[in-house]
């Protein structure tokens, strides 16, 4: 077992943390006092290969692995939760189902202009009455000569105010529940697809995240993506996928706080002393820092398995699980040593603390974690 | 055109510690980092290179640690790398530096070769003006802005310390660069990848230029410079803290100038 990465993982942290802090985090407290979308920052994300890390250079990507890309959401997520979102939902949802279920055709028609950046990917699955229950899909599309008709309302959808291409389910065999569920390559401005409201949420709020409204929507026979009735197969597999991603969020997160938290206990004095001097303060950041070690070795070790071929359901689970707690955990302990500092807007660590607490929650929460954890081991 | 870019792997620091013995820096243990000056060179290549097509080869002189310098620009954008290395090489001052970075420039087809004005490790300036003179070049140094780009010349404006100047200079030449000239890129995701995949750092030692090297110009033997003494500079005094209003602190700074005969 080696623990020690690749001289190009190292280099590409060199990379990853230079442009984090250079580019992304003088942009993080703005991105999140105005909910703005990065827009900027993604057009470079781009321009460097950020935006198609794991993918095949044939198709437009960087060549690298599923390691490299957790990797970079991770140094992205240190400096701003958003940023790293964005990355994940689009490479994880959108350019991964396209990649890995995709006809060549598609590929090449969607693959190009997603990883280099210059399109932005979004997956809906989640709607009013389907959330942990993905099986309960009310999406219907229906084939009509050589289209299908999509109608139906997804929500909370990442990145959809932005998006320019988007996976959509929908159930085209009612009678068959989840084996009647099919994936779509929907584009933007496709008749009848619009992008509704978008929410007010507590953290990742520069993300975009909106509603989807299909009203007759008009989708080519050819943009059906995979097998007919496959659709839940492909949206879990995504997911699968996906959970690295957010997993390497969290650590980013967590990690972030860690650095700031360390960084501040140097320097703030209280009764005569550095609080560094404390021992509850050494204490907690050795706890903290252990923790978020333990996260990213959960969540490298998921990464490799994936890029190993292997089935990796089970460790992306734990990595997601284990890490999206540590990092609340530890956001709310960095905010806890910064004091009445730290409940202000003045330092990151109140925005680290909000922005963690969704990882607990999307693209599987943490009890969907546990089942799929406890299922995999037999327990069920 | 063909570039040749001369970088050197300097440590990311001002806290430098130096051998008491030697009198050389002690690398080991400090991150470092492509010297400034020397990046911006590169950047500068690589806006030829993307402008007018161009191929670029960095070449570097160091411990074989250096490699990850040369990697980094490989993963900029150079097309090759070569680092010049052998503890012959060692303990080299500029003279003897210049010298064996220009012999194994010899080695090598160009139209032009950029390095940095100076490095931050030793702020001579002295190795880029000295490979001019062992090639036989023209040279400008202190540039900081490239004018115009043509197949056999180049139109470049100098910093002086009160005016600029815009020279036309003939190619082949070797320009030294400041690092305001630019903003270097960062290395790319795919451009990592290819840096450790598709390229190569090639590898020069002593045995491999040694048909166009003199030995008793390189290494520590070859370098005519002595170093005397080398130390950290202390702070003089510890200082003196005043919490006073304005006009006493005018009344104290101007008592404490006369005190010592500076008024």
């Amino acid at each position: 077992m080696d623990f020690e990465l690749s001289k190009e993982h190292q280099l590409l942290r060199e990379l990853y943390r230079s442009f984090a802090q250079n580019e992304v985090k003088p942009h993080a407290e703005e991105t999140d006092e105005q909910e703005r979308f990065p827009v900027e920052t993604v057009k470079l994300l781009g321009r460097y290969g950020f935006m198609g890390i794991p993918y095949p250079k044939e198709y437009g990507g960087a060549g690298g692995d599923t390691l490299a890309y957790v990797m970079a959401i991770e140094e992205l997520s240190k400096v701003c939760g958003t940023t790293g979102v964005v990355v994940s939902a689009h490479t994880s949802l959108c350019c991964g189902p396209i990649y890995e279920f995709g006809t060549e055709e598609q590929k090449r028609k969607y693959l190009p202009d997603l990883l280099s950046g210059r399109h932005i990917g979004a997956f809906g699955l989640t709607e009013p009455g389907a959330g942990t229950d993905a099986a309960g899909q009310q999406t219907k599309a229906v084939l009509e000569g050589d289209h299908w008709v999509l109608n139906g309302t997804k929500i909370f959808i990442t990145n959809a105010g932005h998006a320019d291409i988007f996976i959509i389910f929908a159930m085209t065999d009612k009678s068959l529940g989840t084996k009647g569920i099919s994936a779509f390559i929907v584009e933007r401005d496709f008749e009848g697809f619009r992008v509704g409201k978008e929410e007010k949420k507590m953290g990742i709020r520069g993300s975009s995240t909106c509603e989807l409204i299909m009203e007759n929507c008009i989708v080519p026979k050819e943009n059906l993506l995979g097998s007919l009735n496959k659709g839940f197969k492909i949206a879990m597999k995504t997911l699968d996928g996906g959970r690295i991603g957010i997993a390497a969020q969290a650590l980013g997160l967590g990690e972030g706080a860690v650095d700031e938290a360390i960084k501040y206990v140097k320097e703030r004095k209280q009764f005569g002393r550095r609080i560094s001097q404390f021992q509850n303060t050494q204490f907690k950041l050795a706890d903290m820092v252990t923790r978020m070690s333990a996260a990213q070795l959960l969540v490298y070790r998921a990464a490799m398995k994936k890029d190993s071929g292997e089935v990796y359901s089970k460790e992306a689970a734990m990595a997601k699980l284990f890490a999206s707690e540590a990092a609340s955990e530890v956001t709310r302990q960095a905010v806890q040593l910064f004091g009445g500092y730290g409940y202000t807007r003045e330092y990151p660590v109140e925005r680290m603390m909000r922005d963690a607490k969704i990882t607990e929650i999307y693209e599987g929460t943490s009890e969907v974690m546990r089942m799929v954890i406890s299922s995999a081991v037999g327990v069920n | 055109m063909k570039i040749i870019v001369c970088i050197k792997q300097v440590p990311d620091t001002t806290e430098v510690k130096l051998d008491p013995v030697k009198g050389t820096l002690i690398r080991d243990g400090v991150p470092s980092i492509i010297n400034p000056d020397d990046k911006a060179g590169l950047e500068a290549a690589l806006r030829i290179k993307d402008q007018n097509g161009a191929h670029v080869t960095v070449v570097s002189m160091g411990p074989p640690q250096a490699e990850i310098a040369l990697r980094e620009a490989l993963a900029m954008g150079a097309d090759e790398a070569v680092l010049v290395t052998d503890r012959a090489f060692g303990g080299a001052d500029t003279w003897a530096t210049s010298y064996t970075i220009a012999s194994a420039i010899r080695t090598m087809d160009y139209d032009l070769i950029i390095a940095g004005r100076q490095a931050i490790d030793g702020d001579t300036a002295q190795v880029g003006p000295q490979i001019a003179q062992h090639l036989d070049l023209p040279q400008v140094s202190y540039v900081e802005g490239i004018e115009s780009v043509s197949d056999d010349k180049l139109v470049l404006r100098r910093q002086f310390e009160d005016r600029q100047h815009i020279v036309e200079v003939d190619l082949p030449c070797l320009i030294t660069v400041l690092s305001e000239l630019n903003a270097p890129r960062y290395m790319s995701v795919a451009g990592v990848f290819d840096a450790y995949r598709e390229k190569t750092v090639k590898v020069l030692t002593f045995a491999d230029i040694e048909s166009v090297i003199d030995k008793s110009n390189i290494g520590l033997a070859g370098s005519p410079t002595r170093v005397k003494q080398s130390f950290t500079k202390q702070p003089k005094a510890k200082g003196e803290k005043y919490e006073v209003d304005a006009d006493e602190a005018v009344r104290i700074i101007v008592e404490k100038l006369a005190e010592k005969h500076i008024i």
